[in-house]
C-alpha cells in the first residue's frame, strides 16, 4: 500500500469495517527490527514510511493473503489518510519557501571539474555558442517486472529473485533487520532483463517481502504487476544541461563551460554517481585544455530516480553531440569536419585530466562510420527528395562518444571485488562470482573466459549459482564491468588455483584436471584459487579535485541515424543506424552485436517515443499502451561493426560495451531530425508534438 | 463473475431478455488489465465466441455482411476484401499486432465504442449498417447514428450485434490514415478514414471527439466542389466537426493540426 | 460499457465451470472460475510456467499461445472460451526448431522469449504469410528489450531459408 500523494504527513491507516483479517498479514515500519533504512549511498530512504511520504507511490504498509483474489479486495479495503503539503516537482528552479526537504537547498549531490582557465578562454573565443538542452525520464520496460520470494530456513532468511546486485540486497537486509550476514542469504533467480533496474530497487522489493515472510511464518512471493512496477519504481534520471562553448575561428574547441542538472526525486539513493558519471562524460571525446563542468543532483517529490544503463552519460552525451551540431552551424562547418578537428588524440587529455594513450585511432572511426552509413552520397538523395515530395523528408545525424567501463576513479578499488574458482572432484573448475545473467550473455562469456583460460574444455566450466552463502561477492553486475573486470579475475583465479597445484601457468588442459583431481585424492576437499581486484598500473584518481585517471579504459563510438520525418504528422522514423565502436576484443560476436543492437533500440525509443508523462511528480501513464517503446516494426536493422584495439588489463582483452550503445542513438536522431525539417529541437524524446511546437516556433521566427 | 454460455443465438437472446449481461466476444478489450478490475470481475457475462452462427464474412447482392464474430484477421485474409475494400484490410492490420487481430473483432470494435477505435472509422467510411437482434425483433441502424456519445450507442440491453453489414457500392477514394505513437500497435492519437462514391465523400475522423465522427461540415465542402489551399484552411471547417482534447497520449493542437494535415494531403492525393 | 456491477463476486459461492479442451495435443478436462484468464489457468493451474505475463493488457506478447492454430494473447482470453479449443504452448515446441533462433542472438534475458518462440514459430508454418506481410510486422505484437529485434528477426528469416532448403532436397 503506497502513499496516495507526493508529500504530507501520515494520519491514519484505515482499514474498511467489513474487512476478514483472519488470514491476512499486515506489516509496517514498526515491523523492523532494525534501522528504517535502505542501506546505500545515505541512509535517508525509509523501508517503509513511518510519519512522513516524500512521493507518490511511496510504500507504506504491507499486506499478504494467501489467495490473490482475497488479497485484491484487502487491498480495496484499505485506505493511507495522509495529510498532503505542498511538494516540490521542479528539480530545474530553486525550491519555494517551505519546499526545502534536503539539506539546507534541495540539493543531493554538487560535484564539479576543473581544467585550465574557462573565463579567460572564452575571453579570447572568435564564437561563444550557447545551448540548452533536456531529457526526460525512461523507464526500463525489462521484460519481466520486479519480483522476489522470501522465506526462512531455520535461523536464515532467504531471499530470491529478479536481480542485478546479490551483495547489494544482502547489506540492506541485514542492515533493516539487524541481522548479521551468516543469518541472511541472497540468491539470483535467472533475471528477465534488468538495465539498471534491477540494480538497487530490489533491495526495498526484498525488504518488504522478508518482513511479510518473517510475520506471515511462510514463504511470502511478491511480484509487481505491470503498472506497479512502472509508477514506483526507478527511472533514468531527467536532467537539464546547459553549454557555452568558446572556439576559435577554425572551429577548435577553447573553452567548455558546462552546468549538468539531474532530477534525483525524493530520496539520495544512486544520484551522487550518476551525477558523477555524468559530469565525465559531459565534454565527450574532445580535446579542450579548458573545461568547467557544474553538476547537481536536485530533490524533488518524485520517486527516487536510479540505475539506468548509461548511468548519467546518456543526459551528457546527449548535450554535448547535440550542442556540437549547434557549434558547427555557428561557426559554417561541416558537423563531421568540426568533430574531427577536435577529437582526442592520443596523448590528449580529457576533461579530469586524463591523458589517453589507448592507440585507437579516433578520426578513424569517425570516417569509418561515415562512410559505413553513405552519408556523402545520402545527402544528395535527400535534396531531391525534400524538393519533390510534399510531406517526407529524410536527414542524417552523428554522434560521436565513449564510455567508461567499470566504477568510477576509485570505486573498484574500493569494492576490493573477489572471485574464486573451485576445482571440482571429477576434474571440472567452478567459476564462483556474484555476477548474474540477466540476458546480457555472463554465463556464456565467463565460460568462455574460464575456458580459454585452463585449457579446459567449455563442458568442464561449471559456474556457482549467484546465491551469497556460495560465492564471494565480486561486485555488481553494473558499469559494464562484468567481462573487463570480473572476467580477469575469472582469468586471475584459475591463474591462483594452478599455482596453488603447483603447476606453471602455461599448464593446462588434461595436465590441469588431472591435477585437481589428485589434489582431492589427497587432501579429501576442493582445491580453491581466487582473486581480488587490483587497479592497472598507472591508474590515479583524486577523489577530492575530480582530476585523473577517470576509468581504467574507455569504448569509443561514432554512431549514424538515418531518419524520415514525416511532415503531415512530424513522426519521426529512423530508417538507417550505422553503429561502429572499439571496445577492446570482441570475445562473442553473437552477444556483443546483440547488446549493441538492443541498446540502440532502447536509445531510439528514448531518443522519439519513450515520454513519461509526470503528475505529482510520478509516472501517470503507467501502461505499456500508454508508454510506448519500440516494436519490431518501428525500428530498422541495426548495422553493427566493431574495430577491436585489445585492451592489455580486461579479460582476454575485451573492454565494457553494455552501456555503451545507449549513449549514441539520442544524438545522432534529433541531429537527423534537425537536418532533416531545418529546425533546432533540443529536448528528447522528441515526440511528434514536441517536433511540432518546434517546427511552429521556427515559422513564426522566419514571419 | 458469471459466465452464461449459450449454443445458440436464440439461446444468447434469451439470455439479454432475461437479464442485461455483458456480451463477451474476443474478449480483447475487455480483459485488458482484468486481474486488477474487481468490478468487472464481479459481473454477469453471456459468451458468444461459441456461436458458430454469427462468424464469418459473407458477400450477397446488397454487399458485405460480417458476422458479429468476424476478426481483424479474417478480413486480413480474404483476399477479396484486400482488393474491394482496402482500408478494412489497412485498419485490421493496424489493430495491435496478430495476437489482437486473431481474436478482436469487427463488431467488439463498434459495441465497445472506444472514440480511437480503429476498426469504426472505416465502416463508417464505407456506409455500414449495424445489425442489432432481441429475442423479439430485429433492426438495421447506420453506424453514423450508432453513438449517443461517449462510450454510449443505441444499443439497447436486451440486443446484441448480429453483424455488421456494407453496402455494395463502388468506391472511386478509400483512404485510411492512422497516426500512433508507433508503427505497430498503437492507440490511434489521430485517425482518418475517407472514402468517395456516388453518395457522396465521407470523411471520419476517430480520436479528436467522444466518438468517432463523420465530420459534415468538411464533407459537404467537397461535395461542394471546394477546394483548400493548405491545410489550415481545413481548420475553420473541422472546427465544426470535432472536439479533440489533451490527454496522456498528446494533445489537442495536435490533433487538430495533424487531422488538417493529412486529410488536406489524403484529399490532395485522392484528386 | 461497464458490466453489471458486484453482484456476482460472493465468496460464499461457487461459480466455477468445467471446461474441456485439447491442451498440446492432450485431452483436458478442469473446473475453473470464470474470473480466470487463460493465462493463469495455464501457469497456476495446470503448471505450465512457460507462458509468462508481461502486462496484462495484451501488448507484450509474452504470454503467446496459439488457439485453434492462432496466435493470441493468453492474457486476454478467459479461460472458459478454450473450451472444445486446441491450445499449444511452449512446452509443447520442438527445441530443435530453436535452433535457428538461439544461433542468431533472438534470446537475451529469456523473458518474451515464450511468447517469441510461439509467433515466430507460428510464422515458419506459414510462409505464405510473407506474400502479404514483413517478419517485423507479423512479430510487432511480441516486445523485446534486449535484442532490439535482430536477431530475432534475421533467426526467422534464416529458419525460413533452412525449411526452403530441406524442401528442396531430394527425398
Amino acid at each position: 500500500m503506497r502513499s496516495p500523494v507526493p508529500r504530507g504527513r501520515i494520519r491514519e491507516v484505515r482499514f474498511a469495517s467489513g474487512l476478514d483479517r483472519s488470514e491476512l498479514v499486515v506489516v509496517d515500519h514498526r515491523d523492523l527490527t532494525g534501522p528504517n533504512e535502505v542501506l546505500l549511498i545515505e541512509p535517508d530512504q525509509p523501508v517503509l514510511a513511518a510519519d512522513r511520504v516524500r512521493h507518490l507511490h511511496e510504500p507504506v504498509l504491507l499486506l499478504a493473503h494467501p489467495s490473490r483474489e482475497a488479497l485484491r479486495r484487502a487491498v480495496a479495503a484499505v485506505e493511507i489518510v495522509v495529510d498532503p503539503e505542498p511538494p516540490v516537482l521542479d528539480f530545474t528552479v530553486d525550491p519555494p519557501p517551505g519546499g526545502v526537504q534536503y539539506g539546507d537547498d534541495n540539493v543531493l549531490k554538487r560535484l564539479s571539474i576543473d581544467k585550465g582557465d574557462v573565463e579567460t578562454a572564452l575571453a579570447g573565443a572568435a564564437r561563444i555558442v550557447e545551448g540548452e538542452y533536456r531529457t526526460g525520464a525512461q523507464e526500463h520496460v525489462y521484460l519481466e517486472n520486479q519480483g522476489m520470494v522470501a522465506w526462512e530456513e531455520g535461523d536464515v532468511l532467504v531471499v530470491k529473485g529478479s536481480l542485478q546486485c546479490p551483495y547489494y540486497v544482502l547489506k540492506a537486509l541485514g542492515h533493516a533487520l539487524g541481522r548479521g550476514p551468516d543469518r541472511v542469504r541472497v540468491v539470483q533467480a535467472p533475471t528477465g532483463g534488468g538495465f539498471g533496474g534491477k540494480e538497487e530497487y530490489p533491495s526495498l522489493v526484498a525488504l518488504h517481502a522478508a518482513l511479510l515472510a518473517r510475520k506471515a511464518g511462510r514463504p511470502v512471493k511478491l511480484v509487481y504487476e505491470r503498472g506497479e512496477d512502472m509508477e514506483a519504481t526507478t527511472k533514468r534520471h531527467p536532467s537539464l544541461v546547459r553549454h557555452r562553448t568558446g572556439v576559435d575561428v577554425e572551429g577548435r574547441l577553447l573553452a567548455q563551460d558546462i552546468e549538468v542538472v539531474l532530477d534525483g526525486g525524493a530520496y539520495v539513493t544512486l544520484s551522487p554517481v550518476v551525477l558523477s558519471r555524468a559530469i565525465i562524460h559531459a565534454a565527450g571525446p574532445y580535446a579542450c585544455d579548458h573545461v568547467r563542468i557544474r553538476g547537481r543532483a536536485v530533490f524533488t517529490n518524485s520517486p527516487p530516480y536510479g540505475a539506468f544503463r548509461g548511468f548519467g552519460a546518456p543526459q551528457t552525451i546527449f548535450a554535448n553531440e547535440r550542442h556540437m551540431d549547434v557549434v558547427a552551424a555557428a561557426v559554417d562547418l561541416d558537423p563531421i569536419e568540426l568533430r574531427r578537428r577536435n577529437l582526442i588524440e592520443n596523448g590528449q587529455s580529457t576533461a579530469t585530466g586524463q591523458v589517453i594513450d589507448d592507440g585507437t585511432d579516433r578520426t578513424a572511426l569517425l570516417d569509418r562510420a561515415v562512410e559505413l552509413s553513405g552519408w556523402h552520397e545520402k545527402k544528395a538523395a535527400h535534396a531531391e527528395l525534400a524538393r519533390r515530395h510534399p510531406w517526407r523528408r529524410r536527414g542524417m545525424g552523428l554522434a560521436c562518444f565513449h564510455h567508461g567501463a567499470g566504477f568510477t576513479g576509485s570505486g573498484e578499488v574500493v569494492l576490493a571485488s573477489r572471485v574464486d574458482v573451485a576445482g571440482l572432484a571429477d576434474g571440472r573448475i567452478e567459476v564462483r562470482s556474484g555476477n548474474i545473467e540477466m540476458g546480457q550473455g555472463t554465463l556464456t562469456v565467463f565460460t568462455q573466459i574460464a575456458s580459454e583460460a585452463s585449457g579446459l574444455a567449455p563442458s568442464a566450466i561449471a559456474l556457482a549459482e549467484p546465491d551469497t552463502a556460495r560465492v564471494p561477492n565480486s561486485g555488481p553486475t553494473v558499469a559494464s564491468r562484468t567481462v573487463m573486470v570480473v572476467g580477469r579475475l575469472i582469468e586471475r583465479a584459475i591463474e591462483d588455483l594452478k599455482a596453488r597445484l603447483g603447476l606453471p601457468p602455461d599448464a593446462g588442459g588434461d595436465r590441469f584436471a588431472e591435477a585437481i583431481r589428485a589434489a582431492h585424492a589427497e587432501r579429501g576437499e576442493a582445491p580453491v584459487g581466487t582473486a581480488t581486484y587490483q587497479p592497472p598500473p598507472g591508474v590515479e584518481w583524486d577523489e577530492t579535485t575530480y582530476r585523473g585517471d577517470a576509468y581504467a579504459a574507455y569504448a569509443w563510438a561514432v554512431y549514424v541515424a538515418e531518419v524520415e520525418v514525416d511532415l503531415r504528422t512530424y513522426t519521426t522514423r529512423v530508417v538507417d543506424f550505422v553503429a561502429l565502436q572499439e571496445v577492446g576484443k570482441v570475445l562473442n560476436e553473437t552477444l556483443a552485436r546483440g547488446q549493441i543492437q538492443g541498446g540502440v533500440v532502447q536509445g531510439i525509443g528514448w531518443a522519439l517515443m519513450e515520454d513519461v508523462v509526470l503528475e505529482d511528480g510520478a509516472m501517470a501513464n503507467a501502461q505499456l499502451t500508454n508508454y510506448i517503446i519500440p516494436t519490431s516494426d518501428d525500428v530498422p536493422p541495426i548495422r553493427v561493426t566493431f574495430e577491436e584495439t585489445p585492451y592489455a588489463h580486461g579479460a582476454r582483452g575485451a573492454k565494457g560495451l553494455g552501456e555503451l550503445p545507449i549513449d549514441g542513438p539520442a544524438p545522432a536522431v534529433v541531429n537527423a531530425v534537425a537536418r532533416a525539417t531545418g529546425t533546432r529541437p533540443t529536448t528528447v524524446p522528441l515526440t511528434p508534438e514536441r517536433l511540432m511546437e518546434r517546427l511552429e516556433e521556427g515559422r513564426a521566427d522566419v514571419a | 463473475m458469471k459466465v452464461e454460455a449459450p449454443a445458440t443465438l436464440d439461446e444468447a437472446l434469451a439470455c439479454l431478455q432475461a437479464a442485461p449481461l455483458v456480451p463477451l466476444a474476443g474478449g480483447t478489450d475487455l480483459l485488458v488489465h482484468w486481474p486488477g478490475n474487481l468490478e468487472a470481475k464481479a459481473g454477469h457475462y453471456v459468451d458468444l465466441w461459441a456461436l458458430d452462427e454469427l462468424r464469418g464474412i459473407r458477400r450477397d447482392a446488397e454487399g458485405l455482411t460480417l458476422g458479429a464474430l468476424a476478426t481483424y484477421w479474417d478480413a486480413i485474409r480474404d483476399s477479396r476484401i484486400r482488393e474491394e475494400f482496402p482500408i478494412l484490410v489497412q485498419a485490421a492490420r493496424q489493430v495491435g499486432a496478430i495476437q489482437i487481430q486473431s481474436r478482436g473483432t469487427w463488431a467488439g470494435n463498434v459495441v465497445n465504442a472506444s472514440p480511437a477505435a480503429d476498426g469504426v472509422p472505416v465502416l463508417m467510411a464505407l456506409d455500414a449498417v449495424v445489425v442489432l437482434a432481441s429475442a423479439s425483433r430485429r433492426r438495421e441502424v447506420p453506424l453514423d447514428a450508432f453513438y449517443t456519445g461517449y462510450r454510449t450507442t443505441v444499443r439497447r440491453a436486451d440486443e446484441l450485434v448480429v453483424a455488421v453489414r456494407l453496402p455494395d457500392r463502388g468506391n472511386a477514394v478509400q483512404t485510411f490514415v492512422k497516426v500512433g505513437s508507433r508503427r505497430a500497435q498503437a492507440i490511434a492519437k489521430v485517425g482518418l478514414a475517407l472514402a468517395r462514391s456516388e453518395a457522396g465523400w465521407r470523411v471520419v475522423a476517430a480520436s479528436v471527439a467522444p466518438t468517432v465522427v463523420r465530420c459534415r461540415t468538411v464533407e459537404a465542402a467537397l461535395d461542394a466542389g471546394d477546394a483548400f489551399a493548405a491545410p489550415e484552411d481545413l481548420l475553420p471547417l473541422l472546427r465544426e466537426d470535432v472536439t479533440p482534447i489533451d490527454d496522456l497520449r498528446s494533445t489537442a493542437r495536435y490533433r487538430e493540426m495533424v487531422l488538417a494535415r493529412v486529410l488536406w494531403h489524403a484529399i490532395a492525393e485522392a484528386a | 460499457m461497464s458490466p453489471e456491477r458486484g453482484s456476482y463476486a460472493d465468496p460464499a459461492v461457487d461459480y466455477h465451470v468445467e471446461i474441456a479442451f485439447t491442451l498440446n495435443g492432450a485431452e483436458v478436462r478442469i473446473r475453473v472460475d470464470p474470473a480466470e484468464r487463460l493465462l493463469d489457468v495455464l501457469r497456476y493451474r495446470l503448471g505450465l510456467t512457460g507462458t509468462k505475463e508481461g502486462c496484462a493488457e495484451g501488448e507484450c506478447g509474452a504470454c503467446t499461445v496459439w488457439i485453434d492454430g492462432l496466435p493470441v494473447d493468453s492474457c486476454l482470453v478467459p479461460a472458459v472460451q478454450a473450451r472444445g479449443r486446441e491450445v499449444v504452448t511452449i512446452e509443447a515446441v520442438d527445441p530443435m526448431r530453436l535452433r535457428p533462433l538461439l544461433e542468431s542472438g533472438a534470446t537475451q534475458c529469456g523473458a518474451c522469449t515464450p511468447g517469441v518462440v510461439m509467433t515466430a514459430l507460428w510464422i515458419l508454418d506459414h510462409p505464405d504469410l510473407l506474400e502479404t506481410h514483413t517478419v517485423r510486422e507479423l512479430m510487432a505484437g511480441n516486445l523485446c528489450r534486449c535484442t532490439g529485434y535482430d536477431g530475432i528477426v534475421e533467426g526467422v528469416l534464416e529458419a525460413l531459408e533452412a525449411t526452403r532448403d530441406t524442401e528442396r532436397e531430394p527425398a
